[in-house]
């Protein structure tokens, strides 16, 4: 019991704090809207425009699910056929690096010129694209770094390549899928939520916050950061659960890095 | 003046609680200049808890000790011991030479003044031409050369060792052994060695203190008769196997076991 | 050859083959793809092929060497270069701000538990949390605020956003370094009766280098995303991403143009990778090789 009051009361105490200390700064210094809001005012727009919220949550969050499940997908699919071919992974490798360090999503602005103007598929292109690098590394690495004596036991037994991929790739893969998909979910949320920023259709959560501060209605802006947060939480959540309900015994841990 | 006085000395861990250990129970000794002690036992029975009780990187529970005439904390903040452990435990950014340096940059010591004492300690452990190395380059057993080196950078007149040749294999533990008591026959240190090997505590010691568990104490303390210098016919001789034999039964009296006491090897 | 120097040479004629692939991938589809763009089960997935939406990659590539605007002599690469160094610099005030505070953060968990567990547990959930949604707030504060009589300049709330998102990673993984140093070796200062900073700077800081150092890859990169957005946001003048979002309104009558934007934005990405990385190398020079 005190073990556990040491281990939650500290970032409760902080975050209350926090808190109370943002409420009071505004107060005191006078800090006007535009610079920041009181936590009580974002509280009160949160809770007014709920459905707004939440409708402009839907349009990005179904932008960034449709993008995950796409990208998870296609880089499985291909992270096969890596493990298949040394020299794909030769090439996609230095790629995928090289990748990580670029700000990739500027590539809506092109893809917005490829597709009609109300479409929201360059956004969920977009998505799709960063999950399945990500997804591909960490499957790609699941299905290539297996043990050797593994597979020297299976070699032993004369099991062909399939029998190879199905009883000891795929199993040591699982975990690596984990990792990435604990890393892309978020990325996922930021990446929908980045793309609108591009221009396109203005219903989702990242127009609406460029919009509410050209209105100058920044605790309404606030309270959609705050929605914002939350999508991505919630991702990150869904993406844990999947993890603890597929994984009996616990998660094994890998590197975890998205390269 | 001894070097090192341990009375009544008592450990206990979680004192109290359910999982309360007696690590130690009214320990003494005393340790002589020059000396050389070896602590044997299975594991839980101290030895140690006894060793860094009197590096003060533990406070005892009651009893004193007494360093160098003086605290054991005051020791340490002097600087009256070296430490060394089974690890090397050398920091692997910095070269061999930077690695023996360490304790005299935390004392203060001018760069000029390490330099000549470092390279006087890699040619006291014969390891001259390895000066810009780093840690990883070099085997075991050189790693723990150098570990001995930065353990008597600054001279001390005690040198504590918990199992500092665990990790190394036969042929160069019984190397690292006669290079050690080679060392400290030069430089006179008195020295505090713990260890789980049996031939290793009778051929480097004056003296073999046998500990038991549960509680820990001291359960006998061996004389070993062997004068004069330890060589390779060491290991032949009757009193070394005399001594042998009185340290495996102290400890199968301690540990009460049919065999030489869990934990405690032959080698 | 230094196998080191082997490596690099492999892995470059890699990724260049990967780009020619690439482009050969969007020639191939230019040639079978639809002009006005097709339909899967309804959903309209495939993007037109003519070359107003999609250029030649020769077209792309040749636009460099033409004048930004009809009406001056300035050629692009020179605007693009500019634009990228512009962004480049203030990424690397924002990535320079980040790291220093999140080592500081880092240093202030390591010496205070109770610091540690108030605060890691929040530094953890920002990494799966869109950060990046306050940025319009942030750069809203250009032209507006004033600190101590000097007006808040618009391109710092570019790097303050790429320091806040830069600073996340570095204070986890630092903090992680920090704690990653050995028992023994802990031991070992504590029998030197070497004080907390002296343990510190000799001990902790050189063993969480190997942890850092991917912790400021990523800042590097966060740091960069955070400038490119905020300048998006606000149409930062001199940026990049300004001139992004320009060319691609202009993508209609000249639709190489923004490609050769895009291409600026990913040097931007490269060159401060590549500070990172050579930082690595410097850093890690003396230690043992691990696979890289």
């Amino acid at each position: 019991m005190g073990a556990r009051l040491r281990t939650v009361a500290p970032p409760l105490v902080f975050g209350v704090a926090f808190i109370a200390w943002w409420e009071a700064a505004v107060k005191i210094f006078d800090l006007k809207p535009y610079f920041l809001s009181a936590p009580s005012k974002i509280w009160d727009q949160f809770a007014n425009n709920k459905s707004l919220i939440w409708e402009a949550t839907r349009v990005s969050g179904t932008n960034a699910l449709v993008g995950l499940l796409a990208g998870t997908i296609l880089g499985i699919a291909m992270s096969f056929l890596l493990s298949r071919y040394k020299i794909l992974g030769d090439i996609v490798t230095p790629l995928a690096i090289a990748l990580n360090a670029i700000p990739i999503f500027v590539l809506v602005a092109v893809l917005n010129n490829m597709y009609s103007i109300t479409s929201e598929i360059p956004r969920r292109l977009m998505v799709t694209l960063v999950v399945y690098f990500i997804v591909l590394v960490n499957v790609a690495k699941g299905l290539t770094q297996v043990s050797p004596t593994q597979i020297e036991l299976m070699r032993s037994y004369a099991a062909p390549e399939s029998a190879i991929l199905r009883k000891v790739r795929v199993p040591n893969a699982v975990p690596y899928l984990f990792t990435a998909l604990k890393i892309s979910a978020p990325a996922a949320v930021i990446t929908a939520f980045v793309s609108e920023y591009f221009g396109g259709a203005q219903n989702g959560l990242g127009s609406r916050i460029t919009s509410n501060i050209a209105n100058s209605k920044n605790a309404a802006a606030w309270a959609y950061v705050l929605g914002a947060c939350l999508l991505g939480l919630a991702f990150y959540l869904i993406s844990i659960i999947v993890e603890s309900a597929a994984t009996p015994g616990g998660a094994k841990r890998t590197s975890g890095r998205s390269q | 003046m001894s070097t090192v006085s341990v009375s009544h000395l008592n450990k206990i861990f979680n004192t109290g609680k359910t999982n309360q250990v007696d690590a130690l129970v009214d320990v003494s000794l005393t340790i002589e200049k020059g000396e050389f002690v070896s602590l044997i036992g299975p594991s839980g029975c101290g030895k140690s808890t006894l060793l860094r009780l009197i590096a003060n990187l533990l406070e005892p529970t009651s009893g004193d000790i007494v360093v160098a005439g003086k605290s054991a904390k005051q020791s340490r903040l002097d600087q009256d011991y070296g430490m060394a452990f089974q690890q090397a435990g050398l920091f692997d950014w910095r070269t061999v030479t930077k690695n023996i340096e360490l304790p005299l940059e935390l004392k203060g010591w001018d760069k000029a003044k390490r330099e000549a004492r470092s390279r006087e300690m890699l040619e006291l452990v014969k390891l001259p031409e390895f000066a810009d190395h780093f840690p990883w380059q070099l085997s075991g057993g050189m790693q723990q050369r150098v570990a001995i080196a930065r353990a008597l950078a600054a001279h001390p007149p005690l040198l504590l060792m918990d199992e500092p040749f665990g990790a190394l294999d036969e042929m160069t533990r019984e190397h690292m052994q006669a290079e050690l008591l080679s060392i400290c026959a030069k430089t006179g240190t008195t020295v505090v060695f713990v260890t789980h090997s049996i031939p290793e505590a009778v051929y480097l010691s004056n003296r073999v203190v046998v500990m038991s568990p549960r509680p820990g104490r001291i359960t006998k303390i061996v004389d070993v008769k062997l004068d004069g210098h330890r060589n390779e016919t060491t290991r032949e001789r009757p009193e070394f196997f005399a001594a042998i034999t009185a340290v495996r039964e102290a400890l199968r009296a301690g540990g009460g076991h049919a065999h030489t006491g869990a934990g405690v090897e032959d080698r | 050859m230094n196998p080191l120097v082997q490596r690099v040479i492999r892995r470059s004629a890699m990724f260049v083959a990967a780009l020619v692939f690439i482009a050969a991938l969007w020639e191939f589809y230019k040639v079978i793809g639809p002009e006005d763009g097709g339909a899967l089960f309804g959903v309209n997935i495939f993007p037109r092929a003519n070359s107003r939406a999609m250029p030649h990659v020769w077209d792309m590539l040749s636009r460099y060497g033409r004048p930004e605007l009809r009406s001056s002599e300035r050629k692009i690469w020179r605007v693009v270069l500019a634009g990228a160094w512009f962004s480049f610099r203030l990424s690397l005030v924002g990535f320079a701000i980040g790291a220093t505070v999140g080592v500081a953060l880092a240093t202030l968990m390591a010496r205070f538990k109770v610091v540690e567990r108030g605060l890691l547990p929040y530094l953890v959930v920002s990494q799966t949390v869109p950060l990046i949604a306050l940025a319009p707030l942030v750069v809203s504060w250009g032209g507006k605020l004033e600190v101590f009589g000097y007006e808040w300049p618009r391109w710092l709330s570019a790097s303050v956003l790429g320091a806040f998102l830069a600073f996340f990673p570095v204070a986890v993984g630092t903090l992680r370094g920090l704690s990653s140093a050995n028992p023994a070796s802990l031991e070992l200062m504590d029998s030197y009766a070497a004080s907390w900073t002296q343990t510190l700077f000799r001990l902790r800081f050189p063993a969480a280098v190997p942890f850092m150092v991917p912790a400021l890859k990523l800042a590097a990169s966060s740091s960069v995303i955070g400038v490119v957005v905020a300048e998006i946001s606000t149409g930062l003048k001199g940026g990049i991403g300004r001139l992004i979002i320009e060319y691609a309104r202009e993508a209609t009558g000249d639709p190489a143009k923004v490609f050769t934007a895009v291409f600026g934005a990913a040097l931007l990405g490269l060159a401060m990778a590549g500070l990172v990385a050579a930082f690595d190398l410097y850093v890690m020079r003396h230690r043992p090789k691990e696979a890289l």
